[in-house]
């Protein structure tokens, strides 16, 4: 009985998702009061029903209720509670699911938090988040049913795909979804902004937190799925521009233009169009993400079982959003555009050409990742376009931003500030890049990718830090760093971390994959593995080998690992890798097979990985979600209500404070 | 011409140039790195010859896995429903790799015999991916092969 009220719920969902997204935006166009009033109640009852239906499948989940088709193909008796838990979203219906629901707590968000704006402009935001909701209400019913009947009940389920049986796993789709979705305020707000064919900088300044926040979310989202893939593939990879990576690393891209461009358009009036014309991309390609991971188009390690109604479904929402979106923004743009003319050197320039190599950056991963579709419509064969593609250009790409990052926050609004403290910076930076550099070198014997990244990551945290001591030095206590501006250095001294991560591991790593009999001994990085033999272990739901690595240096032991071989229920083979984690190195040990299928206590393949400076590339990726949310919770964002009625005196004030 | 319009060219040009090393470079990262699918028989047919790299997929044939003695040498044979191609991978095989799997090898030809430098299989066992039945389907079609029901997308 319970799954139907489920089901039920999310028909009255959809129903109530009508009704905000068609009243309001009515009553907004017919200046209908009584109208614009039903989107805040038909939001919060939407988020009841769909909180609900999510109740619901998580309950199901937790009471092994092998009567509902999704819990039967994902769960089974002997998984644990907490993995029962994540298979609610484990599998495509209810990761569809956890999207709506998280859609309507945005939703609740905003309409609970914007009581001081124009009632037209925030109906038809509520409008348009509502025809939103309404798209995925009617795809999750009528395609993709998380509470469709098995009968007869079978006596006990299959299984939770094992790869995503790992804590990482667990909030890695929950927190990259409140990212996706968190794009979705953006969009709403430019959409209701070109219906309304007026575009305020208190508006502007009003929706920045939320994109922040958005962003910051889908920095934690992918860092997560990058450690996950790190931990849990065995492959000791931390990112394999796999196509479902790619979807979601373009939005982060967008967005990271997106939030730089709202903050000239809040400051400054200008940019407005191409404010705008960013969040319609940076949600576009969050639904794109979506489509490419849900519909199965291209092989992946995400993808679930295709089903050519999904794909079809999602790919007509997305023609309609993005193609009617795109036109409006035709028609409107002109309309809204305008702002303060700018210097060539200024800050607003700065922000242009990092906004420019992020976007071309996105355009850049969207063809290499839709290049096997377009090759495959066009007869070309079949193609798969290789890693050193993103890598080459990404990086090309990202080398201007990286050099003009540190000068961020000396250039003025309008103009180019003063000379010589622009000098100063490149002087002192630059020096500080150079000489780390040629330290790099000699540590590492010329390794040209230690070198640039050691240079790079100088560059950008010494530029970050000379800037902090100047604000330091020359403010007054309390007024030295403001949350936004606390986040702006958190998040660009992130990029000089994720830098020196990055080009480091690449640079040093080794990896070596060996055979090793039980008291063998293998020397890596200055590292001694030795090999103790396999023993068989238990866990809840599966049973496997375990290995027992002890390594140390000169003579002095370090760790014990047990790297593990997983047989699960259904008979899936999971490899658990070992690591020993540090802040410069991590040692990573998987187990490969047997060398002899009959004599599992003898000889084993294992990949033995020394990985210097790994963990820093998610200690930058973290940073710089930090600098996303201590940027939205600035105090300015929040205290506006005199701001909003004066948009251009508040602007003037904030142009001689940032 | 007046100022205006000089610095409207200049931007014009500078635009035009931009987009041309742009592209340029886009096209020679892609080209570089765009891998091929082939199976087994279409190797055969010299269909891959063209290409110094190139992805192999196809079945591993049941019995071929041979394992080196003292290395992590191991040598498999691939097939699709008409040809056999002997592969050689030095290194770990993937948690799903075993007979009858299918998967995708990536690499090159040394005379007869296909050298991987990776090998992947897929994460589920019934699933054989879209790209592989397809390209497997088209390499059936026209010689008429007993791989019929393999054709579930004629061209």
């Amino acid at each position: 009985m319970t799954p139907e009220l489920g089901q039920l719920a999310l028909i009255l969902a959809l129903l109530l998702a009508l009704a905000q997204g068609v009243l309001p935006l009515i009553g907004a166009w017919r200046g209908n009061r009584a109208l614009m009033a039903v989107a805040r109640p038909a939001a919060a009852g939407q988020a009841v029903f769909v909180a609900l239906a999510f109740g619901v499948l998580s309950w199901a989940f937790l009471h092994f209720d092998f009567s509902v088709r999704y819990v039967a193909d994902n769960s089974n008796l002997a998984l644990p509670w907490y993995y029962r838990l994540a298979a609610v979203w484990g599998a495509h219906e209810g990761s569809l699911l956890l999207w709506i629901f998280i859609l309507n707590v945005w939703t609740v968000a905003l309409a609970a938090l914007s009581r001081n704006l124009p009632e037209v402009f925030i109906s038809r935001v509520l409008g348009v988040l509502g025809l939103v909701a309404v798209g995925f209400l009617a795809f999750i019913l009528f395609t993709s049913n998380p509470f469709e009947r098995l009968l007869p009940m079978p006596p006990d389920g299959g299984d939770l795909n094992p790869v995503l049986q790992d804590p990482g796993m667990t909030f890695h789709p929950p927190v990259l979804y409140m990212g996706y979705v968190g794009f979705s305020v953006a969009f709403a707000f430019s959409i209701a902004a070109l219906l309304g064919g007026e575009l305020e900088q208190a508006w502007v300044r009003w929706a920045r937190p939320w994109t922040n926040v958005a962003w910051g979310f889908l920095s934690a989202g992918i860092v997560a799925g990058s450690w996950w893939a790190y931990a849990e593939l065995g492959w000791g990879g931390w990112w394999f521009w796999d196509p479902v990576e790619n979807a979601s690393f373009m939005p982060w891209l967008v967005g990271a233009a997106l939030i730089h461009a709202q903050a000239v358009t809040e400051k400054r009036g200008s940019l407005r169009a191409w404010t705008i014309l960013l969040s319609i991309f940076a949600f576009s390609l969050s639904l794109l993400g979506t489509f490419l991971v849900r519909s199965g188009v291209l092989t992946s390690v995400h993808a679930f079982a295709s089903d050519p109604r999904r794909g079809l479904f999602i790919l007509c929402f997305l023609a309609v959003v993005v193609g009617g979106s795109l036109l409006l923004y035709a028609l409107r743009a002109p309309k809204v555009a305008g702002g303060k003319p700018f210097r060539v050197i200024s800050r607003e320039t700065a922000i242009l050409i990092g906004n420019l190599m992020l976007t071309v950056a996105a355009a850049m991963v969207l063809l290499g990742t839709l290049f096997p579709l377009i090759g495959d419509a066009l007869n070309l064969g079949k193609i798969s376009v290789g890693p050193p593609y993103f890598g080459f250009l990404f990086t090309l790409l990202m080398m201007p931003v990286v050099l003009l990052l540190p000068f961020g926050p000396y250039l003025r609004w309008g103009s180019k500030g003063e000379t010589t403290l622009l000098k100063q910076v490149l002087w002192r930076a630059g020096l500080a890049a150079v000489a780390c550099a040629i330290a790099a070198a000699f540590v590492t014997g010329w390794q040209m990718k230690a070198i640039a990244g050691t240079a790079a990551a100088v560059w950008c945290g010494v530029g970050t830090l000379l800037y902090v001591i100047k604000r330091w030095r020359e403010m007054p206590a309390g007024r030295r760093y403001p949350a936004e501006m606390a986040g702006m250095l958190l998040a660009h001294f992130g990029v000089g971390v994720f830098l020196a991560g990055v080009l480091l591991t690449e640079a040093l790593s080794v990896e070596r994959d060996v055979r090793m009999a039980p008291g063998q001994s293998q020397s890596i990085g200055g590292y001694d593995f030795r090999f103790d033999g396999v023993h068989v272990t238990e866990g809840p739901n599966w049973h496997g080998d375990q290995g027992v690595v002890t390594v140390s240096r000169n003579g002095r032991e370090i760790a014990v690992m047990h790297p593990q071989k997983r047989t699960y229920t259904r008979g899936q083979v999971q490899t658990e890798s070992a690591i020993d984690p540090g802040v410069t190195r991590d040692l990573y040990v998987a187990l490969g097979e047997p060398m002899d299928r009959k004599d599992p206590e003898g000889a084993w393949a294992l990949r033995l990985y020394h990985k210097p400076f790994v963990r820093w590339i998610w200690a930058g990726g973290l940073l710089m979600m930090l600098g996303g949310f201590f940027s939205a919770a600035d105090r300015r964002f929040r205290t506006q209500r005199v701001a909003a009625t004066e948009p251009v005196a508040a602007a003037v004030t904030q142009e001689s404070r940032a | 011409m007046n100022p205006t319009r000089k610095r409207r060219l200049t931007i014009v040009l500078l635009v035009i140039a931009a987009a041309t090393v742009a592209i340029g470079l886009t096209v020679f990262a892609l080209q570089q790195n765009m891998n091929y699918l082939f199976t087994p028989s279409q190797v055969q047919s010299g269909e891959a010859t063209t290409y110094k790299t190139f992805r192999l997929g196809g079945m591993v044939k049941a019995g071929s896995i041979q394992r080196g003695s003292d290395s992590l040498k191991v040598t498999f044979t691939v097939i699709d429903a008409s040809g056999a191609m002997p592969v050689e991978y030095t290194g770990i095989l993937p948690d799903l790799f075993r007979d009858n799997q299918s998967v995708i090898a990536t690499g090159h030809m040394d005379n007869a015999r296909f050298i991987a430098t990776e090998v992947l299989a897929k994460h589920d066992e019934t699933y054989m991916p879209k790209e592989l039945k397809d390209a497997m389907a088209k390499a059936h079609e026209g010689k008429k092969v007993d791989g019929a029901a393999m054709q579930d997308k004629p061209q």
